[in-house]
């Protein structure tokens, strides 16, 4: 089965007719409520809370945020997903807006955010001219400044392979934040990765030994199949400092850097970054 | 959209992130409901600390709102907030929503349209991207 991201930008992939078809589902619906419940079991928040949900959809992941007794907003580029939210009276407060050019919030503003099967999408070139790094920065840059000190993300997503996995968990770490993922199912068909981010106690502020990483730990310790990307690891290729250099993230980066700067850049591809035999 | 949103939206014109004259947008045209939300004190109590009361005072005049206190309510030790307090706050934050209507912004004078209680933010590039990213393209 192809992915869609890879056939359309996700606006016109969700159009009425693929909108109803998803919303519909009754498949789909039990997947991404469960999937809705364990972010919310990961965020642990212990009172009601406000909360963004980035790619809210027609609002089946919103709408076990109501039921959990929470605010929310969502935010979404397919005006016809949230058309199909206002059908079925979602509660949160719908935005028509793309992560890929930022959250548009007041810094500070939202106890935790939560993500459903979206920002792999980001990964994905779209209508706009814009590369996919320059977008998953911008998200993750508001992501980070919306929500409060402590606060916490948890973000589903379906990664096309081991590159966009790493290009979306080192854009999260290059924003600020502290970062795990978490793997349901590993090797089966039904694997789900969770990108567990926290706010605060960041790479700036040492707190004690509260490092960055650290509270993810206490989140999803216990749970099988965590691994935390914590920049102080030794020999970590995730973390900003640590990036080696000559590395594939580390070309990528300098590229996109000369790219900003105008310069003539070769494109990416599966090779970059790769070695390369030896020539005779 | 509720009252409460507008005051954590602010202008998404990458211009406008470093100057304070972008939040909080302002309303025009806007059309009212109120709309019942279950009452949860718990929830008004733990996100008071963050609503910018200025901001809040500006909406609420702007939407036909006069009687806000001068002054953020605040709970202490002694004498946690009045029952009251919070269900007005709740009336006005959660409840209140404004279904039509633009929110512009003081600083670039962007209009972002709200239509069935959804508003646009969707920018053409231009606007959401510093300079040194167009230039390249
Ligand atoms: C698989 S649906 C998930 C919807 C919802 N979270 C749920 O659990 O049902 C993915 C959603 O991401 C949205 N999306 C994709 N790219 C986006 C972007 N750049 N900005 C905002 N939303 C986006 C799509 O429009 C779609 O509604
Ligand atoms: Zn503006």
């Amino acid at each position: 089965m192809s992915r869609p991201e890879d056939t359309l930008p996700p606006d016109l992939f969700y159009n009425d007719v693929e909108s109803h078809k998803y919303t519909t589902s009754s498949r789909i619906q039990s997947i991404q409520s469960s999937m809705t419940q364990r972010a919310l079991q990961l965020l642990a928040l212990n009172s009601p809370s406000m909360i963004l949900d980035i790619g809210c959809g027609s609002g089946l992941s919103g709408e076990h945020l109501t039921s959990s007794g929470h605010i929310w907003v969502g935010m979404d580029i397919s005006a016809s997903m949230l058309a199909i939210a206002l059908d079925r009276d979602a509660e949160g407060d719908l935005l028509l807006a793309d992560m890929g050019q930022g959250v548009p919030f007041r810094p500070g503003t939202f106890d935790a955010a939560i993500s459903i099967s979206a920002i792999q999408w980001l990964c994905n070139a779209d209508s706009s001219d814009v590369s996919a790094s320059g977008r998953l920065s911008r998200f993750f840059d508001g992501l980070y400044s919306s929500l409060k000190r402590g606060g916490k993300a948890v973000l589903q997503f379906y990664p096309k392979n081991e590159t966009q996995r790493t290009m979306i968990t080192s854009a999260a770490i290059r924003s600020g934040f502290g970062a795990g993922l978490l793997e349901d199912d590993p090797d089966t068909k039904n694997k789900k990765l969770y990108l567990v981010l926290t706010v605060g106690a960041g790479r700036d502020e040492v707190v004690g030994d509260a490092v960055a990483g650290r509270d993810v730990t206490e989140v999803v310790k216990g749970l099988e199949g965590v691994d935390v990307i914590d920049e102080r690891r030794k020999g970590g290729k995730s973390g900003k400092g640590k990036e080696l250099k000559g590395s594939k993230s580390w070309i990528l980066r300098k590229k996109e850097q000369n790219r900003n700067k105008g310069k003539s850049v070769k494109a990416d591809s599966k090779y970059t970054g790769r070695k390369r035999r030896v020539a005779f | 959209m509720k009252i409460l949103t507008t005051n954590y939206i602010s202008c998404a014109v990458k211009a406008c992130k470093s100057t304070s004259l972008s939040f909080p947008l302002h309303f025009q045209d806007a059309v009212l409901v109120q709309e019942e939300v279950d009452f949860k004190p718990e929830f008004i109590t733990n996100i008071l600390p963050r609503i910018e009361w200025e901001a809040l005072k500006i909406t609420a005049v702007e939407l036909g709102f006069t009687t806000l206190p001068a002054q953020k309510p605040e709970a202490t030790e002694e004498a946690p907030l009045d029952p009251q307090v919070l269900k007005d706050l709740h009336t006005l934050l959660l409840e209140t929503q404004v279904t039509e209507g633009k929110l512009v912004c003081a600083n670039c004078k962007h209009v972002y349209n709200i239509h069935q209680g959804i508003a646009n933010f969707l920018l053409p590039n231009h606007l959401a991207l510093p300079l040194i990213m167009i230039t390249n393209f």
